[in-house]
């Protein structure tokens, strides 16, 4: 074991976590689409095998307060392109939740499709070779590569696999991407002209940091990421092709889309907004709250009008990530809010992945997605029902769930930052029991009326296979969260540190003794207590 | 001490036993187990509590794992056993102990038999983990996990709509308390720097901000989570419908869990309280109100278990009273005499559903006492106790806190005592009348029911045996704390406010206990009055209900209209219901048609169409023939040359 460690330790681990579902995808273009069942079974061994070599990111215990597991080779050096990936405790666990999420979508798949399985689980594979390259690429250009090599097969896998308006949706979702993408282009090729004025031709995010443009530029430089990245989260009011994407995508690209897709909006603004604009995102920050706000409040009462199934889920994002991005432009003298919108990613994308998973599961047994068409499950399905219950009260931040420990941290450093929207966004809690519960009330309560759920069969093998490591991840995150929140914080922190250090200069980076003397000196304005408060 | 937290992991056993396996186990071993576990917690409460007699009651914090550990944020899996925590662990695993006992009887002939167990055995971790916990956060996981167990038991019996509409009620007007809640707990956090009790109240306490608004609005945050989960004006409306659940949970919620948890939080905040008047007295008058309000509503209810549920409603606003005071640990003695007779009433009210065939009603009750005699004592020690007949538990942990009303003279407003004072005196009038019109109808007057139809009949054992023990509890819980007069007389000191004072702030305005001849004549006083009181109300219910029986229909006529907004609990359900219900989901239902379909999705296709038919408009260009381009490139170049010369030409 100590030697395989040894041995993975020198490799080129992030390289392999891209490369190996692309080989994969490759290999099994060279099969007969008639062998769907090797297919699928290949392209889950393959995604396994990736989830397991990844674990070894976390193994010989380092710390990923600054990138590790870099690798670096000029690639393009008549444009100074480098092809340079590493990964900190930013980035950490969303390669893994990537890792993780691509077998369990491609599990979740083997009942559900039926046609074209070849191109089906090649597109499943591209997914995973681009979601991992958009969240380890420290090149920009590179990183646009990713960015943009995302939406292919997530276009593919709505247009063909989806149901009902499947066109209309995939078309509105890559239109609408690419817009915000298009300005994001612009703005790094902006970047690249100013790196070039200062001789170094480059885009390579690590110069780039050490080199900031001057504020005016940043503030332009900022709007166009910022609209790449909105989109995508989606902050309101940009988060209309979201529902149609969801709704109309099959299980498993709903589930790519809320748990990974939308992360890499949040993961943009943490990774390059922060870090490349930061007096133009600290500028910005009260604007973007009251944004991040207003999608938690308005997501959640869209959600409560909502009747179909997916769709109320797929509405639900808008709400979560209101809080991601809320805890991301909390800036004050902590980084308690960014920590949170971290680690409320990954609780997001395990939390909704699941539930998409879920409603999957019915879906595919009685082929609506109408609540209504639903009552009565918990009889007839315990198991599902129980399952269900957990994950349900995981999104509804219940204390001992993960979700709890994301929306906890991210509120705390909000309030800190602005006590009215602050407050404002604790009141989503209340909202969100309220549209959850009552949608769960109206699928598993009452008499189980209708003929055709009676006789539904409760989860099968696969599907608990599929279900229950995310399950335990909810409970693990909940109450245990050390181990997440210790490798994010360090990388959070840094990152937090410098835009404070650069936007505000003065405000000192609390700590653990100045803090309570610090507020406490705020609250009484009578005693002065020094020229930095 | 240090093993404490097993008290929690005891009926976290349980939950998993009959969580995974309850299904392939019999009934007998599924309710042994769960029954055991709450037997395990008591156990290791009582172990604690010796333990600390033995370490000269010093409070201890015990650190086990971390939790949420952001430096300088840190937040443990950390327990505070003091003479607070302990009293309430006992009291609630001893009386849900009695009441799991109850429920296998109760409960026998029930399809989800292990789901109600396991449930029920959460319930109690969550209840216990609020109850030890030594930070404010690790409180709100059993502050929202009671919250949890309550909506799952309410509506256990999930297919009827009523319990599944109810136990969702329960779970959103909880989280509407945990939002303020919240916020109290930012404001905590941000003000000193810690989340632990022990670090906070040294922090209040050296740091003298007392009277700063901070304190106050934490004060009152805070307050605005057990005004939810306590069921206090305005957000008590959850508690009544909650008992649609089983009776054993009704008394699970209503005695031992759950409503208690505010009182509690008041309490273990009391350093935070004592430090602002105005939150102090916002307490009082609260808990004052809801006393008075929910007890003339349950004047006049007619399910047994509506009026139980208002008198808990009712109680549970004198011990905010007395807490809202500085007579914080006479709010507990009141929580804790209160958990045996409410637990017992609810579980007698059980028994009598039980030997009636589930009938609820009242008017369709009477005579019961011969059938089920048993129950009939239970009930009527418990109606005895709550009502304050004297020497009973619940009177002197009610007589103490109107005692301290009388004397309080809270400074911002010196009255506000007196009258709080009375509000409460004729809180108990209503008590008495109301305890004792149930205890006609249901077990004394004639039977009002086809007696060749239902053949009332009394509970089996292992529902009788553990009402007992509740009914012992219900008579002498109260000889712990007793207040000064009787002290002296029956030489018993005592022992319960010494045992959870260090916990607890100075008492304030309060007088700590009758000390003087002054204060002695100012006990007998209102002792006499309380006593008056509870007898005059007991006196109305036997003469209206018994020696006049049927007076009370020309009564119902001729104050009609009161009556019927007493009867409909003063319409406060339909005034939620049209002014937030119903407008919130119209409100919801245009944001998603019009606003976010019609406006946002309608501008995000609009520009789209325009970008579209520009296309459209330009498409001809793009005719595909050579000599068109040409022409184009052409007429192009021609208008370039014109636009330079003409450019030139200007300069």
């Amino acid at each position: 074991m100590d030697v395989l460690v040894q041995m993975m330790a020198n490799a080129p681990l992030l390289s392999i976590i891209i490369f190996l579902p692309l080989a994969g995808a490759i290999i099994i273009t060279l099969m007969s689409p008639a062998r769907t069942h090797t297919i699928k079974w290949f392209a889950f061994w393959v995604s396994v095998v990736t989830f397991g070599i990844s674990l070894f990111l976390l193994a010989g215990g380092g710390s990923f307060e600054h990138f590790s597991h870099v690798e670096q080779y000029t690639w393009l050096p008549q444009i100074g392109v480098s092809y340079h990936i590493g990964v900190d405790g930013i980035s950490l666990w969303l390669v893994l939740l990537t890792t993780l999420l691509l077998p369990v979508s491609i599990l979740s798949s083997f009942s559900a499709i039926t046609k074209r399985e070849k191109e089906y689980y090649i597109l499943l594979l591209l997914m995973g070779f681009a979601l991992a390259g958009t969240f380890v690429a420290l090149d920009l250009f590179l990183f646009f590569l990713f960015w943009e090599a995302v939406l292919i097969p997530m276009y593919l896998l709505i247009g063909i696999w989806g149901s009902g308006r499947r066109i209309y949706a995939a078309t509105k979702f890559v239109l609408y991407t690419v817009v915000g993408s298009f300005f994001m282009l612009l703005a790094i090729i902006g970047l690249y002209v100013y790196a070039d004025s200062l001789g170094h031709a480059t885009f390579d995010f690590i110069w780039l940091r050490s080199h900031l443009a001057p504020p005016e530029l940043q503030t332009w430089f900022f709007l166009a990421f910022f609209l790449a990245f909105a989109i995508k989260v989606p902050l309101f009011p940009f988060h209309t092709w979201l529902a149609d994407a969801h709704t109309e995508a099959p299980t498993a690209g709903s589930v790519l889309l809320a748990a990974l897709l939308l992360k890499m909006g949040g993961y943009g603004f943490i990774r390059f907004c922060l870090t490349l604009f930061p007096e133009a995102s600290v500028s910005a920050a009260p604007w973007v709250m009251a944004l991040a706000v207003i999608s938690i409040i308005y997501g959640a009462l869209v959600c409560a009008a909502q009747t179909d199934f997916k769709r109320l889920i797929a509405l639900s994002s808008v709400a979560h990530m209101g809080f991601v991005m809320l805890g991301i432009f909390s800036f004050a003298n902590t980084s308690i809010g960014q920590v949170g919108a971290t680690i409320q990613m990954v609780n997001h994308g395990v939390t909704t992945g699941a539930l998409f998973l879920l409603v999957g599961v019915v879906y595919e047994r009685r082929h609506t997605r109408e609540i209504a068409q639903y009552g009565g499950l918990a009889a007839v399905m315990p198991q599902y029902y129980n399952v269900f219950l957990i994950t349900m009260l995981a999104s509804v931040g219940l204390p001992a769930l993960n979700g709890f420990v994301g929306e906890f941290l991210i509120l705390l450093g909000a309030f800190r930052a602005d006590w009215a929207l602050g407050g404002l966004a604790t009141f989503g809690v209340v909202l969100a029991a309220i549209y959850l519960l009552t949608m769960f009330r109206k699928v598993f309560h009452g008499e189980c009326t209708n003929p055709e759920n009676r006789k539904l069969l409760d989860l099968n093998a696969r599907e608990l296979g599929y279900l229950v490591p995310l399950v335990l991840l909810m409970l693990w995150i909940g109450l245990y969260p050390k181990p997440y929140l210790g490798a994010i914080k360090p990388a959070v922190d840094n990152t937090v540190k410098s835009v404070m250090r650069i936007a505000t200069g003065s405000i000192s980076y609390a700590r653990s003794g100045e803090k309570a003397a610090a507020v406490l000196a705020q609250v009484q304005p009578a005693e002065p207590t020094g020229g930095d408060a | 001490m240090d093993y404490i937290y097993l008290a929690i992991v005891f009926p976290l056993l349980g939950l998993l036993v009959n969580g995974f396996f309850g299904r392939r186990m019999t009934r007998r071993a599924v309710g042994t187990i769960a029954s055991l576990a709450i037997l395990g917690s008591f156990a290791v409460s009582l172990v604690a509590f010796f333990d600390y007699l033995d370490a000269g009651e010093a409070a201890r914090s015990i650190i086990l794992l971390p939790w949420i550990s952001l430096p300088p944020l840190e937040i443990s899996y950390g327990f505070l056993v003091d003479g607070l925590s302990l009293v309430m662990a006992l009291a609630v695993s001893l009386v849900s102990f009695l009441i799991h006992v109850y429920s296998t009887g109760y409960m026998a002939d029930d399809d989800g038999y292990p789901r109600y167990f396991a449930y029920l055995n959460l319930f109690v971790a969550m209840m216990l983990t609020l109850v030890l916990a030594d930070n404010l956060v690790l409180m709100f996981v059993g502050w929202e996990g009671v919250g949890l167990c309550s909506y799952l038991l309410i509506g256990f019996w999930y297919k009827r709509a009523a319990p599944s509409v109810a136990g969702l009620k329960a779970f959103v007007v909880n989280r509407i308390g945990d939002f303020a809640f919240l916020i109290g707990v930012f404001l905590v956090f941000w003000l000193y720097g810690t989340f632990r009790f022990t670090e906070l109240r040294q922090s209040v306490e050296t740091v003298a901000l007392a009277g700063h608004l901070p304190i106050t609005l934490i004060a009152l945050f805070l307050f605005g989570g057990a005004i939810g989960k306590s069921a206090q004006f305005p957000l008590y409306v959850w508690l009544p419908d909650a008992m649609e659940g089983p009776t054993p949970v009704s008394a699970l919620i209503h005695a031992a869990t759950m409503v208690t948890a505010g009182v509690y939080m008041v309490s273990r905040m009391s350093f935070l309280y004592s430090m602002t008047e105005v939150a102090m007295l916002v307490v009082a008058c609260v808990g004052a109100f809801t006393a008075i309000f929910a007890a003339s509503i349950a004047l006049v209810q007619n399910d047994i278990k509506r009026v139980l549920a208002y008198s808990t409603v009712s109680q549970l606003g004198y011990m905010f009273l007395a807490a809202g005071l500085g007579a914080y640990w006479i709010a507990i003695f009141h929580l804790f005499t209160h958990a045996f007779f409410k637990a017992l009433l609810f579980l007698a009210s059980g028994s009598v559903i039980h030997g009636v065939r589930g009938e609820m009603d009242m008017r369709k009750m009477g005579g019961l006492a011969k059938y089920m005699p048993h129950t009939y004592w239970h009930f009527l020690i418990g109606a005895m106790s709550i009502s304050g007949i004297p020497l009973l538990a619940g009177f002197f942990s009610k007589d103490q806190i109107l005692f301290a009303a009388f004397t309080s003279r809270p400074g911002i407003w010196p009255h506000a005592g007196m009258v709080l004072w009375v509000v409460g005196v004729v809180t108990a009038l209503f008590t008495a009348f109301y305890m004792f019109r149930q205890i006609y109808l249901v077990f004394l007057t004639k039977p009002r029911f086809d007696t060749d139809e239902i053949h009332p009949h009394e509970a089996p054992a292992s529902m009788i045996v553990p009402n007992w023990f509740l009914a012992v509890g219900s008579v002498f819980a109260g000889y712990i704390g007793l207040p000064a007069l009787f002290a002296g007389i029956l030489s018993l000191p005592n022992v319960f406010q010494p045992f959870v004072s260090g916990a607890l702030a100075g008492a304030g305005h309060v007088a700590e206990a009758a000390h003087g001849a002054q204060e002695l004549i100012k006990e007998v006083l209102t002792t006499s009055i309380s006593v008056v009181v509870a007898l005059v109300g007991l006196g109305l219910a036997f003469y209206l209900y018994q020696v006049r029986y049927g007076v009370t229909e020309k009564l119902k006529k001729a104050f009609a209209a009161p009556y019927r907004v007493l009867l409909n609990k003063y319409y406060v359900d339909e005034f939620y219901n049209a002014t937030f219900v119903q407008p919130g989901r119209v409100m919801c239902e245009q944001l998603s048609r019009a606003v976010d379909l019609g406006i946002i999705d309608g501008i995000v296709n609009a520009v789209a169409f325009v970008i579209g038919a520009l296309g459209q408009i330009l498409r001809p260009i793009q005719t595909g023939f050579v000599r068109n381009y040409a022409w184009y490139i052409g007429g192009g170049a021609v208008l370039l040359v014109i636009l330079l010369w003409l450019g030139l030409g200007a300069k």
